[in-house]
């Protein structure tokens, strides 16, 4: 989820040895091409007995070449070609109007919703929550170590209960949703926001001292501004899970609409190209949100002086 | 948290005339480690009178920053008497007696060079036209003028610990304390600012404590050089220099008298073991 | 000192004051439908514990062992007393048990349903995590040191890795399933896909984490690649490498469960997770969940003692 790189920051000039983008244009082009290039391979070694096997029932007898050619147009492969997946995601996207259930834009939008929903309770909580805990002593010292602990366990286990619990007291649709996206994204920012609150070195916070500061103004103008490069952190990793969440919470009750409602469906169905839509649909997505909130993180980091590495 | 706000015009309340600024008798610091008690400061006597500059010199481990740290009252002493400015170091701190210039220029970083020499009066709760006034004055004081709207990395390392001067200076106090300020400067760059500093001193009279390991920098700036060494923290010699006169330049150091001093504060050194392992 | 005091005094009565408690709730009597008193005991406990809590935890004790244990119990005790609350709350307010079971009707489950949890345990935590766990970090390992070789591989892939990271991977789990059918393979292959990637970028960032004068050393012994490789770069990415270890499982356990969710064989517990909701038998889910946090956290725990065994030397264990 995060990489040890990516979770120390540091607006303080740190000599970044470590820059995985300068450059790496030419590479990474190569590379995905490469993964096409994989990819149609494998389509064409999967999907052959598949679409032999289909002639040989209809009693026509095909050359390997035509065989060949098949395999990348069949309707339920079992792996379709990437220009089949584009196709589909052309149709779905485009090609449909987005207030129609076979739109992926609508799917993707109830997904989103739910995501986005969660993410801010979930940010907010877990802001407040890191806040509390570094003031008050009892909760760093009796909640933070659950809050810390709760990270090794697969919470995601629970989301089913939450949607069919919710669901018999009546409350149905994004909230629960929202609810298990909210639940899995605080711990990440609570945890990087501790962090980030704490993170001021001693000199600065004696200066404060110095000054008799009360403790909102150190928390103002010294802990909040000091913590912002983790809580960045903490909100790319929240924002990806919190779209997980989102899409999970989405299989127990077979739910009708959504991204993880599309993978269900298609898996029901064997519509693969289907679910790889969704798939694709789902990464651009969480691809989108970590952007943006990468976005923000730069305008932020622009406006307080950070060296622009 | 009621604290009294000095109003900006009016003068700082000044010791009572003839009373010192900093009164020290008997005072004590032990803290428990995991192999026992370490005495940081044991039964310390000092008097520092209105427009001193003093250094504290000595071995890491002797105390003189921990001294200067009660004095600050960011350490608790655990005995004797002290009194900053006539009253306790915690009313001191909460009339806003003294700036206190770190190690590092502590500068934050999310904040220009003159926000962050506004920070201190930004928490005092001082109108933003007076904060701008009186940064910009304090800057040309350090000859910052012109980096104001820098960033703290846009800065060398000599021009940033200026900076943390001018916010040390910006609310006025009347007593400075300095932490081994110039210690991670290279020479040159120490040798410029200790001018600067006594210059500063000269102009402005207040009343400096300053803490240093290096004998050169302690003769240099100080009329009064207090010799610390540890095991337990202690003060061991405190010379008078106020010979040299107040204001003093480079080649000074080259003089008998200078050489004199230095030597006394190396033979206080010797005398209080600094030099042995 | 007064809140050490405090805390010594209330502790053991606040202690006391839950089991009565406990004990009351469960009359007959009393559950279901207890009286104001008992609530207002229930509130007064509760204030009297926060009072104990934080005198515990401002405690400063002189001995290093004594103030150890005292920073344990404090979050032992705040968990315990937020089990007492469930318990006391879900049993005296006679909350429906398909909406929120006690947790001693969870722990009663747990203790009868011991052979099914068993199997669901081997199915998904020793065939589909275990296995998948070895190949993806395993392999992510191997492309990275490959990746590490290769510096046009290295600047293709590292960002490449760092953008999947980011993708909710588990929703190839549909694909995985129809791949390699019901049984654990395929809930392997998702959790081969889901550590692959954090183990190969954590290695490759840790493979560049050794400093300019350490590598300039072992290029003035006139080291090779190799030799430079096993003497310091590989230890100084230990600590990168473990940290994905330890994101991994998680990541696996979260893995396979989540793929059961989309077609098992009737065993394994996202299998009985989604099964178990759907019957509203939700004393066996909250049972299911106890087991996959047990596990989730002992794994997560034996990585962490084998990287404080192999990287004692990193400043973050030093006292």
């Amino acid at each position: 989820m995060t990489t040890e790189a990516a979770a120390i920051p540091g607006l303080k000039a740190r000599r970044a040895s470590f820059r995985p983008w300068e450059g790496n244009t030419l590479p990474v082009l190569v590379i995905v091409l490469a993964i096409v290039g994989l990819w149609y391979a494998a389509a064409l070694a999967m999907n052959w007995r598949g679409t032999a096997d289909a002639f040989e029932r209809a009693g026509e007898a095909r050359s390997a070449p035509e065989i060949a050619l098949a395999t990348m147009g069949q309707e339920r492969p079992m792996l379709p070609a990437p220009h089949q997946i584009v196709f589909e995601l052309k149709k779905t996207v485009i090609d449909t109007p987005t207030t129609s259930r076979r739109s992926l834009v609508y799917h993707a939008w109830v997904t989103l919703s739910s995501t986005l929903v969660g993410f801010g309770l979930g940010t907010a909580l877990g802001i407040v929550l890191a806040v509390l805990v570094v003031h008050v002593k009892t909760l760093e010292r009796s909640l933070m170590p659950w809050v810390i602990s709760s990270q090794t366990i697969p919470i995601l286990a629970i989301a089913p209960i939450i949607i069919v619990v919710l669901g018999s007291i009546g409350v149905t649709g994004l909230l629960p949703k929202s609810i298990i996206s909210a639940y899995l994204c605080f711990f990440p920012i609570t945890i990087g926001m501790v962090k980030g609150l704490n993170s001021p070195d001693p000199m600065q916070r004696d200066l404060m001292r110095t000054y008799s500061a009360s403790q909102a103004q150190t928390l103002w103008r010294l802990r909040l501004p000091a913590s912002l490069p983790y809580l960045f952190a903490g909100l790319k990793v929240a924002v990806a899970i919190s779209l997980v969440g989102a899409i999970v919470g989405e299989l127990p009750t077979g739910a009708q609409a959504g991204l993880g409602a599309r993978l269900l469906a298609g898996s029901y169905y064997g519509q693969t190209i289907q679910i790889w839509a969704a798939l694709f649909g789902a990464a651009i997505l969480a691809s989108l949100l970590v952007a943006t909130v990468g976005l923000v993180e730069r305008l932020v980091n622009r406006s307080m002086g950070a060296r622009t590495a | 948290m009621v604290v009294p706000m000095r109003a900006s015009t009016e003068p700082a309340p000044r010791a009572v005339a003839g009373a010192p600024v900093v009164d020290i008798k008997g005072l004590s610091l032990t803290y428990e480690a995991a192999d026992g008690p370490v005495y940081a400061l044991s039964n310390v006597d000092l008097q520092i009178a209105e427009g001193e500059f003093v250094s504290f010199i000595g071995p890491s481990g002797c105390g003189k920053t921990t001294l200067l740290r009660v004095v600050a009252d960011l350490e608790q002493p655990s005995g004797g008497h002290i009194r900053v400015n006539g009253v306790s170091p915690n009313e001191a701190r909460l009339r806003r007696d003294y700036g206190f210039i770190f190690q590092a220029p502590a500068l934050y970083p999310w904040r220009t060079i003159r926000r962050n020499v506004e920070l201190p009066l930004e928490i005092f709760g001082i109108s933003k036209a007076e904060r701008r006034e009186r940064s910009a004055r304090q800057l040309e004081l350090v000859n910052l003028k012109g980096f104001e709207n820098k960033f703290p990395w846009q800065l060398s390392g000599g021009m940033q610990q200026r900076a943390s001067i001018a916010r040390a200076l910006s609310f006025d106090p009347k007593l400075l304390l300095m932490d081994e300020p110039f210690g991670a400067l290279d020479e040159i760059v120490r040798d410029h600012l200790n001018e600067q500093l006594l210059r500063l001193w000269d102009k402005t009279g207040k009343t400096v404590l300053f803490v240093t390991h290096s004998i050169p920098e302690a003769v240099f700036l100080s009329t009064k050089i207090v010799v610390m060494s540890p095991r337990p923290g202690r003060i061991i010699d405190i010379i008078d220099a106020s010979s040299l006169g107040r204001m003093r330049d480079l080649d000074i150091r080259e003089t008998p008298e200078f050489l004199q001093i230095a030597h006394r504060v190396r033979e206080g050194l010797r005398a209080g073991h600094s030099y042995d392992d | 000192m007064t809140a050490a005091r405090r805390a010594s005094v209330l502790t053991p009565l606040v202690l006391a004051g839950c089991l009565y408690v406990l004990m009351l709730v469960h009359r007959p009597g009393v559950a279901g439908a207890p009286g104001p008193l008992f609530w207002g005991l229930v509130v007064a406990l509760w204030l009297a514990s926060i009072v104990a809590l934080s005198g515990l935890s401002n405690l400063r004790l002189k001995s290093r062992p004594a103030d150890r244990l005292a920073s344990l119990a404090v979050p032992i005790l705040f968990g315990a007393f937020l089990f007492f609350l469930w318990e006391v709350i879900v049993v005296g307010a006679g909350v429906p048990s398909v909406l929120m079971p006690a947790p001693s009707a969870i722990a009663r489950r747990f203790a009868a349903s011991m052979p099914v949890l068993r199997d669901d345990f081997i199915q998904t935590f020793v065939k589909s995590v275990l296995t998948g766990y070895a190949m993806g970090c395993g392999a992510g390992f191997v492309v990275a040191i490959l990746a590490d070789r290769v510096p046009f591989l290295r600047r293709g892939l590292l960002p490449l890795g760092n953008f999947v990271s980011a993708l909710p991977v588990i929703g190839i789990a549909p694909i995985m399933v129809m791949w390699f059918g019901f049984d654990w393979p395929s809930k392997a292959a998702v959790v081969v896909v889901m550590t692959f990637f954090p183990m190969l970028v954590n290695t490759v960032a840790g493979l560049t984490a050794a400093g300019r004068i350490e590598r300039d050393l072992m290029q003035s012994y006139a080291a090779g690649y190799w030799t430079t490789l096993l003497k310091l770069r590989l230890p100084v990415a230990l600590p990168f490498i473990f940290n994905a270890l330890k994101i991994n499982s998680t990541l696996a356990l979260i893995g396979a469960i989540v793929a059961e969710f989309f077609g098992t064989p009737t065993v394994g517990m996202g299998f009985r997770i989604s099964i178990e909701v759907a019957r509203m038998s939700l004393d066996m889910v909250w049972a299911e969940i106890a087991l996959a946090a047990i596990a989730g956290s002992a794994f997560y725990g034996a990585v962490a003692l084998i990287e404080r065994g192999a990287t004692f030397w990193h400043p973050s264990y030093r006292t």
